[in-house]
């Protein structure tokens, strides 16, 4: 890993990989959405609202994917002090938080219709309301400290403190296992699906879509910040003169 | 012990320790973060009649009943291990029906019935389209059969 430690070997990779992760992801998300919107029969009992689920799942998998990059590249940064970690770290917090946010609105908006209810406090909404507000905590932390922290990434106070939020990935997973819930238990194990095949299939699309495009939109923020760095380094020499 | 390696042991060992601490917490949490009880729970547990609680399960088949008044209807709540007559008066969910999920908002009054203010319709975690209605659902392997 430390071979991409230097920004320019990174950036010859990250270049041209931010193209290849965009337009694919884009029109993987556009084809997944059309098909779920248009293609793919009603449920049963829930009708036409069944088709939140194409945006709904990917991303809350984007959601906990974030932070869990997050958590990965902290333990990069306290670990092996490696330079991009802390710049991924902070690139990944801004769309993490998005998707997030995402999460909860549709998943508020099919549950006025399918619960008769916007939102009740259960295991699994309120973990992932926990989520919004430490991907909220960690950017705030992340802009405060930014002083002690290197190369415009995160401090190490914010690396720990991503960390540390990393237990509330396996409680949100496990919620709807663990407690009694309103969100229904998981549809998709390892043992199979119990969604019907004609409705899942514009889950795939739809999910490695978002996903690319979460990674070209994280690649594009981290040559933001390098590109910042250029800049303040270059301001520095002229001011010294 | 180099420094990185120091600092990769008292990394994982936080890590240990912090998922131990929140594994801890949830089990600890197990009863208490539950967002509904159980029939069963109102059995085994008891609730006092009159503390506010949710009740959720699936509604009896064939229990649900409409009250002359024409806006009370009573059914009984069952997680297939006890079963619970229930009452609520006002307008349900549309996804409210015999055979499917439901988790009402209220208190048990002194004989054991539980008087519902607010229901919800609790979807379950099956999706499928209209023609598959009716079939028959094997959980373990997750097969759609015809009815017979």
């Amino acid at each position: 890993m430390h071979r991409f430690a230097n920004p320019a070997r990174f950036l010859k990779i990250a270049r041209p990989l931010t193209g290849w992760l965009f337009w694919p992801g884009l029109l993987l998300l556009l084809a997944g959405s059309a098909c779920g919107l248009f293609v793919t029969p009603a449920d049963y009992l829930q009708g036409q609202t069944v088709r939140i689920l194409y945006i709904h799942v990917p991303a809350a998998w984007l959601g906990m994917g974030g932070w869990s990059g997050i958590a990965i590249a902290a333990l990069m940064q306290l670990v092996w002090k490696h330079p991009l970690a802390a710049v991924a770290g902070r690139a990944i917090a801004a769309p993490g938080a998005l998707f997030t946010a995402i999460c909860l609105m549709t998943g508020s908006i099919w549950g006025r219709p399918t619960w008769g209810t916007w939102w009740e406090w259960d295991g699994r909404m309120t973990s992932m309301l926990v989520l919004f507000f430490l991907y909220l905590g960690y950017i705030a932390l992340g802009n405060a400290s930014a002083r002690q922290a290197q190369q415009g990434g995160v401090s190490n106070v914010t690396a720990i403190f991503g960390l540390v939020g990393a237990i509330n990935i396996p409680i949100i997973n496990r919620s709807v296992v663990w407690w009694n819930s309103l969100h229904q238990g998981p549809s998709i194990t390892l043992r199979g699906s119990s969604i019907d095949g004609s409705l899942l299939w514009p889950l795939g699309l739809t999910l490695l879509g978002f996903t690319l495009l979460f990674g070209a939109i994280v690649l594009m923020r981290m040559r933001a910040i390098l590109a910042q760095n250029k800049v303040e380094a270059r301001m520095q020499r002229l001011a010294r003169g | 012990m180099k420094a990185k390696h120091q600092r990769l042991i008292l990394a994982l060992a936080a890590l240990v320790a912090l998922v131990g601490a929140g594994l801890l917490a949830a089990s600890a949490l197990k009863d208490e973060a539950a967002y509904f009880y159980a029939p069963n729970d109102v059995r085994t547990k008891g609730v006092e009649p009159g503390k506010a609680v949710r009740l959720g399960g699936m509604v009896v088949k064939n229990s649900l009943k409409r009250a002359a008044d024409g806006v009370t209807i009573r059914f009984d709540v069952t997680d297939g291990k006890a079963t619970v007559p229930a009452t609520f008066s006002g307008i349900a969910p549309d996804l409210f029906k015999e055979g499917s999920g439901v988790v009402a908002e209220g208190s048990f009054d002194a004989k054991g019935t539980f008087v519902a203010t607010n229901l919800l319709a609790k979807h379950d975690e099956r999706y499928m389209p209209r023609e598959l209605e009716g079939m028959n659902y094997n959980e373990s392997t997750h097969e759609m059969k015809a009815e017979r």
